[in-house]
């Protein structure tokens, strides 16, 4: 077996998922603190002293419905504007 | 009787029967049967890939148990359950690329023939294929027992006889579609289940006068209910939080998630399931479980927490409606089950039989084995599940957790870490297996946070620290498993 080392080069492909695997868990830790902080910041009062928006308690409404809905656009404008395409043979083969 | 409810069930159940029809012509012409029978020869959309990973992950507990435990601990479930928004994007978005491209690079169709290239060790091998057989097993064994209970509270046939009914629905179009059928009948699966939140959401609300009716009636009852901190007070935001472990990132080290991770056609197609499968998951996990929550206004007093989502479909939607919607957790349920059980016949197969008892087999030899292994293991779990355990959402969830702390460093840093080896492999999996079966049994919840945490923690410790230990062995294997998948 020859020594591997002197031929080795990094696919490059790996630099695109490497950062888009980055992106992916930047954007779990945001979510995280998005969820936790109004859940909990807004929550924490007693109940009595909630405010409602559509009905729902804040905390609830900027946490959960609020959350829901920035996340999925946050997701499309990311997938949109930084993900790249990139093939994945190593070369192509031929696709029903 | 209530045919309303049992057409729409048998109409779909039909439909599903033809979808394992239609997908066994391509078993038939593929030119690897393993690659189409246990990954669909790699070519599912973006719209497939998607639903089918949702529908995988929602499972008999987001559509019976989870509700009727919002039910009873109201909006603080709910926001627990929606620390599983970030399963959309999170497993595409890390496993993605990556694990797309060294899949093909090494051809590999299960997890473990990952595993295998990855770290060249017989003993992760058997020890992972060991796993997902005992886990799987257990999980799909309770996902059965949904999928019986439901048939048998629609009909009103005995539990046996209904189970059997759930069991040959499935065993069919798997065992003759393989994955190609479980992923289109997953994506057919998942639309109605998004369709059944969406109608029995609205119907909720309507029969509640209204969200803001339905709040002041729950305050008015128990502050708590709508309190980020459960009925009883007992969701403190630790243990809230580790579920984001849990049902959220951890997710990635599900068998039966990431095998998805590798059976897309191309970047395109997951770029369009990141997106779309945010939106399904969300939207479901949210509508299902503030449907549990406002069903405590629409229709309180219900006792067992598993029959509120049956019984508020049917209290506030037409019959012919509630029937459609009581196809979601049936789907839900199958849409696990046929994933799994693929999953659990791949690892006797694939993983063990033509690995290591007999390499030599001929295609036509594996094809039999295939399909004759797929039906013994579904049969079994059948034989299983007629006399089953009780609480099925625990149940799922200790599977759940022993696969994740198993699995997912091995894969994730076997996949971005170059200094991962074999060893830290094998005692990360040893770690996370071992530890998360002995808090759960002796200390469940350590430390307020749900038992998963640990676990998780301590394999990657031991992932980390053994492979760091051991570099000095296998140099020349590992430089060229390196080259191999890093190299071009």
């Amino acid at each position: 077996m020859g020594d591997g080392r002197n031929h080795y080069k990094e696919d490059l492909r790996f630099k695109i998922a490497n950062r888009e695997a980055l992106m992916g868990v930047f954007l779990a830790i945001f979510n995280f603190i998005w969820w936790f902080a109004f859940a909990y910041g807004l929550g924490k009062k007693p109940v009595a002293e909630y405010t409602y928006i559509f009905g729902f308690p804040a905390w609830f409404f900027y946490s959960c419905i609020l959350g829901f809905i920035l996340f999925s656009l946050i997701v499309f404008v990311m997938v949109k504007l930084f993900f790249f395409e990139v093939p994945f043979e190593d070369r192509e083969e031929d696709v029903e | 009787m209530n045919w309303d409810v049992i057409i729409p069930l048998f109409g779909f159940l039909a439909i599903v029967f033809l979808i394992g029809t239609y997908s066994s012509k391509y078993i038939r012409k593929a030119p690897d049967f393993l690659q189409e029978y246990f990954l669909g020869s790699r070519q599912l959309n973006g719209f497939i890939l998607a639903l089918t990973m949702v529908a995988t992950f929602g499972s008999a507990s987001s559509f019976i148990g989870g509700p009727g435990v919002a039910y009873n601990l109201g909006l603080g479930w709910v926001l627990l359950a929606m620390s599983q928004l970030v399963t959309g994007y999170f497993t595409l978005a890390v496993l993605g690329k990556k694990f797309a491209i060294v899949a093909r690079k090494i051809n590999a169709v299960t997890l473990i023939d990952f595993l295998k290239e990855r770290y060249q060790s017989k003993w992760v091998v058997l020890l992972s294929a060991a796993s997902i057989v005992v886990f799987l097993f257990s999980a799909m064994a309770a996902q059965w027992v949904g999928g019986g209970r439901l048939i048998e509270s629609f009909t009103g046939l005995s539990y046996t006889a209904s189970l059997f009914i759930f069991a040959s629905s499935v065993l069919v179009y798997v065992i003759i579609g393989g994955f190609r059928a479980v992923a289109i009948t997953d994506s057919l699966q998942g639309i109605v289940m998004f369709i059944g939140t969406l109608l029995l959401l609205v119907g909720t609300i309507v029969a509640g006068g209204g969200v803001s009716n339905i709040m002041t009636e729950l305050a008015v009852e128990n502050p708590d209910l709508v309190s980020p901190f459960g009925a009883d007070r007992s969701l403190t935001p630790l243990f809230v939080s580790s579920f984001w472990i849990l049902v959220g990132v951890g997710v990635i080290g599900l068998p039966q998630v990431a095998v998805r991770a590798m059976s897309y056609r191309d970047s395109r197609a997951m770029h369009k399931a990141m997106i779309v499968g945010t939106l399904v998951v969300g939207f479901i996990m949210l509508g299902m479980h503030l449907i549990g929550v406002f069903a405590r206004v629409v229709v309180p007093g219900i006792e067992i927490g598993d029959k509120v989502m049956p019984l508020v479909a049917l209290e506030v939607l037409p019959g012919w409606l509630a029937g459609i919607v009581l196809a979601a957790p049936m789907a839900a349920v199958m849409s696990t089950v046929d994933s799994l059980l693929l999953l659990v016949s791949s690892a006797v197969i694939k993983d063990v039989y033509v690995n290591y008892v007999k390499p030599s087999a001929s295609q036509r030899q594996v094809k039999t084995l295939s399909i004759s292994i797929t039906a013994i293991i579904g049969i079994l779990v059948f034989l299983m599940a007629i006399d089953p355990p009780d609480f099925l959402i625990w149940l799922n969830l200790f599977a759940f957790g022993g696969l994740e702390a198993a699995f997912i460093w091995p894969i994730v840093l076997g996949l971005y870490w170059k200094k991962g080896n074999a060893y830290g492999a094998f005692a990360s999996m040893l770690i996370g297996v071992g530890s998360y079966m002995i808090i759960h049994l002796s200390v469940p919840n350590l430390f307020g946070m749900h038992t998963v945490v640990l676990p998780v923690v301590l394999s990657f410790i031991g992932y980390v620290l053994v492979s760091l230990i051991t570099q000095h062995k296998q140099q020349i294997e590992n430089q060229q498993i390196i080259q191999r998948f890093w190299g071009v």
